[in-house]
């Protein structure tokens, strides 16, 4: 018999699957990015289900709010001839598609119920209301895996670095100005004050009507 | 005392490594372009610095860290040490070659040192978790060392190429590891040892673990059939860079290989032992016959490092400590050629020309008797001709596979091992008995020279004298793995 968990569940699977499916398969790069967002989305259902609150929350924030808007940009500003990269699909089609059919029947083989049914591997145990799965997460996270959580801040600041050593470009014919500079910068490098004689007569030049209307 | 404090202490060597990173990355911006060596010696001082951290905290004790994260063991001390001096190989080697191609910036130093605490932490991992964050932190670095030079179209489609296969092998690698966990219920790979000794876990699955596990692997390797990168990659790179990618990595490699499949899955030895034969024949006649046909040194020596990784892996699917021990010895003697491998092509190449085709090693006993000398040695070692380094490493990983009882194997790698001769034997041919084309002046600066001149003479050195650096590799390995 099935409870409401179990029927939410299989909903929010199914609509993984197909999510992902369309991913692949959507013609329009623009489509598949934004059904990669809904498969993230469900997938933090998901989550949800299992009681991963932060987790969930994090999935959407992260990957939703701000890698999948990234990826969207990108996608929108190149221009991707879809033709072009289909070229040669049908080429490697028989061969590949044997490849992973043979992949995905050795897996279906292995990772079906009879080694990872409910059975095999036991139910989490279930937690009182007032458990704080981000409180659980960040004591792990700080103590245990205090070196993984460090490597991975390193991994972010190369992934920096590498950003930065392979896209900056000093230009030199770039009008930047340092503003340290500018602010340095004193009124006898930009006035010059010539003593002129003093002339008898006033004679109206073009130079000074600018200067008036200026 | 605090714990955490022992731990610090154990990881002392990266706490170094990391921190002189980040002094170096912030320091190099305040530096300006004539004063910028002082970036270079402060690479190598951290490398010196992390060296005698090393050796002053050895023991011959294993010891953990980090809940069981970090492993500190004589093997892991050794291989670092390695790791150190292999670097430090690199750094002076690629100093001219990246200054006439203005790739001298301290971004340079910053993504090498960080993708040598990539390999520390490989070598040192000790949970699924840390070999996988070390593998990511060295191959990020990696391959962003491969594109440094950007407007090369050649080394940004290398690392485009390497980057898409590399993130593939990491995927692999994960499945295979969620798999792992999934049926021994741990990270820990001791823990995982145990699980599988006590019977528990289905073996299907983790023989399907198992192999997306020795993929992953064989790509960090490049052995055959997982070699598609290492051509391309070596050729495209720019030459420092390949010296870089295809030294010191592989030692962090063997570090993977022994955490992952050694102590964690020595149960399941005869599962992994027929995948290791079939990639290590495979590399072997791969690696030979296709060298012949490239005129092109670099790809010609990316060939031969396939090769050679085969002749290691013979080492580790004996499945015996001496086995083990000989693929380490393999691995070290291997760095070492590389490294005066490429130091060669690098010394010929100059600003505006690269020495890379095997026409530009034509004549070169006419410019310079002593480096064409020096490659001879290195060839002679790379092709395992007796009074060489090269030839005591072959002749111990077989020796092992022979104890092992792998008779025809052996002899099809003899026969692979004399086929691959003629290539090496080409250049010496190329540089002592043809007209030299190229007539300039071989210029070079007095540290390259004679870290050059040094490598290429432990070739033979160390060809007469191997027990030291025998018994050391015999030490590491007994104190480490059981």
């Amino acid at each position: 018999m099935l409870n409401i968990q179990d029927i939410v569940f299989y909903i929010l699977a199914a609509i993984v699957l197909f999510a992902g499916l369309r991913v692949i398969t959507a013609r329009n790069p623009v489509h598949a990015a934004l059904y990669l967002v809904l498969a993230f989305f469900t997938a933090a259902g998901i989550w949800m289900l299992l009681e991963a609150e932060f987790l969930a929350i994090a999935l959407v924030l992260v990957y939703v709010g701000a890698v999948m808007v990234l990826f969207l940009f990108v996608v929108m500003m190149l221009d991707i001839n879809l033709d072009k990269l289909r070229e040669g699909f049908w080429d490697y089609a028989p061969l590949a598609g044997f490849v992973g059919i043979l992949m995905a029947a050795e897996m279906a083989m292995v990772l079906g119920s009879k080694h990872f049914g409910p059975e095999r591997v036991p139910a989490p145990p279930v937690h009182s209301a007032d458990y704080s799965n981000t409180a659980e997460l960040g004591r792990l996270l700080y103590t245990d895996y205090v070196y993984p959580f460090e490597l991975a801040a390193v991994v972010l600041l190369v992934a920096i670095v590498a950003a930065i050593a392979l896209t900056m470009r000093r230009r030199k014919d770039s009008k930047y100005i340092d503003p340290a500079q500018q602010v340095r910068v004193k009124r006898n490098d930009r006035l010059k004050i010539v003593s002129m004689p003093a002339e008898k007569e006033s004679v109206e030049t073009p130079a000074e009507s600018q200067g008036e209307q200026a | 005392m605090n714990p955490i404090f022992n731990d610090i202490y154990a990881a002392l060597p990266e706490v170094f490594v990391l921190t002189m990173a980040m002094v170096i990355l912030l320091g190099d911006l305040f530096i300006q372009e004539r004063y910028r060596f002082v970036t270079y010696v402060m690479a190598q001082v951290t490398l010196l610095g992390a060296a005698m951290i090393t050796i002053a905290t050895h023991t011959s004790a294993v010891g953990y860290a980090f809940n069981g994260l970090f492993v500190d063991d004589p093997l892991s001390d050794l291989l670092k040490l390695m790791t150190y001096l292999a670097v430090s190989v690199v750094l002076v080697y690629s100093r001219g070659y990246i200054t006439a191609r203005g790739m001298y910036r301290g971004e340079f130093y910053v993504l090498v040192l960080m993708a040598m605490l990539g390999m520390m932490v490989m070598i040192s991992g000790q949970n699924l978790l840390t070999i996988y964050m070390g593998l990511e932190l060295l191959s990020l670095c990696l391959y962003s060392l491969v594109a440094l030079d950007r407007d090369n179209a050649r080394a940004t489609e290398a690392a485009m190429k390497y980057f898409v296969l590399g993130a593939l092998a990491s995927g692999m690698l994960l499945y295979g590891m969620s798999m792992l966990y999934g049926m021994s219920g741990s990270l820990d790979v001791s823990q995982i040892s145990n699980a599988i000794l006590n019977g528990s876990p289905d073996h299907a699955v983790l023989i399907l673990g198992l192999v997306f596990v020795v993929a992953g692997i064989a790509f960090k390797f490049g052995a055959a059939p997982f070699q598609m990168w290492i051509p391309d990659v070596y050729h495209g790179a720019p030459t420092s860079m390949t010296l870089f990618v295809g030294s010191a990595p592989k030692l962090a490699a063997y570090a993977m290989t022994i955490r992952l499949l050694v102590q964690g899955l020595q149960n399941m030895v005869h599962d992994w032992q027929g995948m290791l034969i079939i990639m290590a024949v495979l590399s072997i006649i791969i690696g030979n016959i296709t060298a012949i046909a490239q005129t092109n040194l670099k790809r010609m020596l990316a060939y031969s490092t396939i090769s050679h990784v085969g002749f290691l892996l013979f080492g580790f699917f004996s499945g015996t400590l001496n086995g083990f021990i000989a693929s380490m010895f393999y691995v070290a003697s291997y760095v070492l050629m590389t490294l005066g491998g490429f130091g060669i092509i690098l010394l010929l190449s100059r600003k505006g020309f690269e020495a890379e085709n095997l026409d530009d090693l034509k004549g070169l006993n006419n410019r310079s008797p002593w480096y064409a000398f020096l490659m001879m040695l290195l060839m002679f070692s790379m092709a395992g001709v007796p009074p060489t380094i090269g030839f005591y490493a072959k002749f111990a990983v077989l020796q092992a596979a022979l104890q092992a009882g792998y008779v025809w194997l052996t002899v099809f790698a003899v026969l692979l091992a004399v086929t691959g001769a003629f290539y090496y034997l080409r250049i010496v041919k190329l540089m002592y008995f043809d007209e030299a084309e190229d007539h300039h002046a071989i210029r070079t600066s007095p540290d390259m020279a004679l870290v050059l001149g040094v490598n290429g003479l432990a070739m033979l050195v160390l060809g007469i004298f191997p027990q030291r650096l025998m018994e050391l590799c015999a030490y590491a390995v007994l104190h480490s793995v059981q």
